[in-house]
């Protein structure tokens, strides 16, 4: 039997209408192959070549992703480091955000007041603010544990201390938590009211309404800041990289090989290995291969938080 | 058909792709078919950035336009080896023609790569015989497999700060010579409060110390990082492990590593006025030429002197060596105006006069034969040591390599482990490194 085919008339509206489709989304179809499909195919193909950024790219094999798999001893601590700080960092951030997102709600008050001061730090610069924290907390001459020690704390040694450097990273992150406090102030303050007051009259307590009331309604705020915690604590790079370099107390100075992650590469964190691979020592195929290591983890997280996201988010009527 | 159509152009997709991403990676190339006599802008990018080092540099090229009248330099300062490694790999019209390093670990890089031109030609053109300009080891550590892609800009040699009053009181009567003289005067100028916590350390050996760096204090032993097919040896050079088994005795003698880490982590920024040894918590520090300068300009609150570093007893009549170091400069291989650029790396690395003068102004050490024997440099005997230890035969660089300084960040890794007493099998653990550093190359290589 012979197909059916359209009429020529159908086809050319047909591909009219696929024509003016294609017009419309092509604003964000060049951005998305500009600065997303072109840097990702150009990521995998020199994955599998030898190329230093100034003689032309050799292919060879797998001899990258062998190097970074098996040889490179600095990838376990890496990858441990920034899985420690997506799951640490992120999760305390959510909470102490919520937190202080409730807190600030809730105060009757100067609630300007508080909303601005929690809000501040997370305006200052990134570098700033950790140059600050690392002066603040340093253990010779920070006020901290000048502190602590006058009122008989033991002071740890924070970013000179392998065991404290993570933790310290993550209060310096708590400090700067303006942008989920915003976003769950927000949320709370979308929650209907009349669904406390009906959980009052059924007899809620405080936890009856957070878990009734407050909880159902700010879930996808919550995935929301999960995710973005998520795929930005997979980048993290300049806040480990300038306290690790300023707690070292070393200088750059002639014939200096200052390396990420001090001390004992408890701050580095993988995206400051690409960077060292890739514009330090030129070995473009490595970098490369660990971008990608990175790109698949932070996917398939993201993925499983948005399979997840069905079982957590309120049934709709 | 239309699968065939489609596998065309599927095909035709990715050799598109491929040709664009490829064709990313084509740098520009320059050329030495310039005439220097010419009217012509050269762009020169250093690292130097305090006032008095941009004073100096500044200096230097106002002095070179006066010798050249038809060339004009265009300085650009505070330019690191990374910025400077990009934008030669990226290429283009604003990059540099004239480029210096601080450090001599990427000579190995510039090199293989091609990114610095090869200056053998020009030195070859100007009738230029490098030997006798250049001290061997300074000219071994600008070389990499038979190219001399970069020459010394004055060089850095490392030695021993001591606190003259703090050995009056100790009773000793002249710095050490020797690793058990160093142990044992060490022991004697640790000062401890009542509770136990350090006053002062005699001579702190922890590797992440400031300039402490272990192939820095390796260097005392004069070790052989490669054999002659450039694989690590380090398992096999005998200095290797007793390197570390003095490093730790140090640190054992003097109260053990983690009550020594804990007072460290207390020190101040090393370039500032909290430095430990300005604050008197080190008794004896290894340091650079600058910091003599450096302790002049804080107004030290004590006596100080010079010395060379102690060397390992059984190498007692190599006392006087020490770690070398400097800053480099080259050609950039995109230049266009390359006869023009030797021109001013030429004045800058080989004009004797101009060598002294710029080495007063910075107080670094000359990098030429003739500089190093000027009565016009700087008489201070602070500083003599270390033209002493710069001309001294047994002084040690690093000996460049394919991956910059990749194998000297593998060194201090297992140092840091070795140090923290995290390495019980020793042997093990360095044939372990040399693996590591040849593994690094390898995969460095074409």
């Amino acid at each position: 039997m012979a197909p059916l085919t359209p009429a020529p008339a159908l086809r050319r509206k047909r591909t009219r209408k696929r024509l003016r489709t294609l017009g419309f989304l092509s604003p964000w179809l060049i951005g998305f192959s500009v600065f997303f499909g072109y840097p990702l195919i150009a990521t995998v193909y020199f994955s599998f070549m030898h190329y230093n950024q100034i003689e032309p790219p050799d292919f060879v094999g797998l001899r990258n992703w062998k190097y970074v798999l098996t040889q490179m001893p600095l990838f376990g601590p890496a990858l441990w480091n920034t899985l420690w700080l997506v799951v640490v960092m992120v999760a305390l951030r959510v909470v102490f955000g919520l937190g202080i997102g409730m807190l600030v709600t809730k105060i009757k008050s100067g609630a300007g007041f508080f909303r601005t001061a929690f809000y501040l730090p997370y305006l200052a610069p990134p570098v700033a603010a950790t140059v600050a924290f690392v002066f603040l907390l340093n253990p010779g001459t920070g006020p901290v544990n000048e502190i602590l020690g006058a009122i008989g704390i033991p002071a740890p040694s924070w970013f000179n201390d392998a065991d404290w450097a993570k933790p310290s990273l993550v209060m310096l992150s708590l400090w700067g938590i303006g942008d989920l406090m915003v976003i769950f102030m927000a949320a709370l303050l979308d929650v209907p009211k009349e669904q406390y007051e009906a959980a009052e009259l059924d007899g809620a307590g405080a936890w009856g309404k957070f878990r009734y009331v407050t909880w159902p309604s700010i879930t996808p705020i919550v995935l929301f800041a999960v995710v973005t915690g998520v795929v930005q604590t997979m980048q993290y790079y300049t806040q480990a990289l300038v306290a690790g370099k300023l707690a070292s107390g070393v200088s750059i100075s002639p014939g200096t090989v200052i390396q990420p992650g001090y001390p004992d590469h408890s701050t580095l964190t993988v995206p400051q290995l690409v960077y060292t691979l890739g514009f330090q020592n030129f070995n473009t195929g490595a970098a490369c291969v660990l971008s990608l290591v990175l790109f698949v983890i932070a996917m398939a997280v993201t993925t499983l938080l948005m399979r997840k996201r069905a079982g957590l988010l309120p049934a709709e009527d | 058909m239309p699968i065939s159509r489609r596998r065309i152009r599927l095909s035709a997709a990715l050799a598109g792709a491929g040709l664009l991403i490829s064709g990313c990676a084509n740098p520009s190339v320059g050329n030495d078919r310039d005439d220097p006599t010419k009217p012509v802008t050269l762009t020169f990018w250093h690292g130097w950035s305090t006032p008095g080092e941009m004073k100096a540099i500044n200096d230097s090229i106002a002095r070179f336009e006066k010798l050249h009248r038809n060339i004009t330099v265009k300085v650009v300062p505070n330019v690191t080896d990374e910025t400077m490694n990009q934008a030669l790999r990226a290429g283009g019209d604003d990059a540099p023609d004239v480029v210096s390093s601080f450090t001599t670990n990427n000579v190995g890089q510039y090199c293989s790569s091609g990114m610095w031109a090869n200056l053998d030609r020009f030195m070859k053109k100007s009738g230029v015989d490098k030997e006798k300009v250049f001290p061997k080891t300074l000219l071994d550590y600008t070389s990499y497999q038979g190219k001399q892609c970069a020459l010394p800009l004055l060089a850095d040699s490392y030695g021993l700060y001591y606190n003259k009053d703090a050995f009056k009181k100790a009773g000793i009567t002249r710095p050490p010579q020797t690793m058990s003289e160093l142990k044992r005067d060490a022991v004697k100028l640790t000062r401890r409060a009542k509770d136990g916590s350090y006053q002062q350390v005699g001579f702190m050996p922890n590797f992440r110390l400031y300039q402490n760096s272990p192939d820095r204090m390796f260097a005392q032993w004069g070790p052989t990082y490669f054999d002659k097919h450039g694989k690590a040896q380090l398992a096999k050079d005998p200095a290797t492990k007793k390197f570390f088994a003095t490093q730790r005795e140090l640190i054992e003698a003097q109260g053990g590593y983690g009550p020594l880490e804990k007072f460290r982590a207390r020190f101040g920024e090393e370039m500032s006025s909290q430095n430990a040894f300005l604050t008197q918590k080190l008794a004896m520090h290894m340091d650079g030429e600058w910091r003599g300068l450096m302790l002049r300009q804080a107004k030290a609150k004590f006596g100080w002197d010079t010395a060379p570093m102690p060397v390992p007893d059984d190498q007692a009549d190599t006392y006087g060596r020490g770690y070398l170091t400097g800053t480099v400069a080259g050609i950039a291989h995109s230049s266009q105006h390359q006869n023009a650029a030797w021109e001013l790396v030429q004045f800058l690395t080989m004009n004797t006069e101009q060598v002294v003068r710029f080495a007063n102004d910075i107080h670094n050490v000359p990098s030429t034969k003739a500089a190093l024997k000027s009565p016009e440099l700087d008489a201070d005997p602070t500083f003599r040591t270390f033209l002493d230890i710069a001309q001294n035969r047994h002084s040690v660089a690093m000996p460049p390599s394919i991956n910059g300084g990749q194998y000297v960040t593998a060194l201090m890794d297992f140092s840091y482990d070795v140090e923290a007493g995290k390495v019980h099998d020793l042997d093990k653990g360095l044939r372990g490194l040399d693996a590591q550093i040849d593994a690094d190359n390898l995969q460095s290589e074409n």
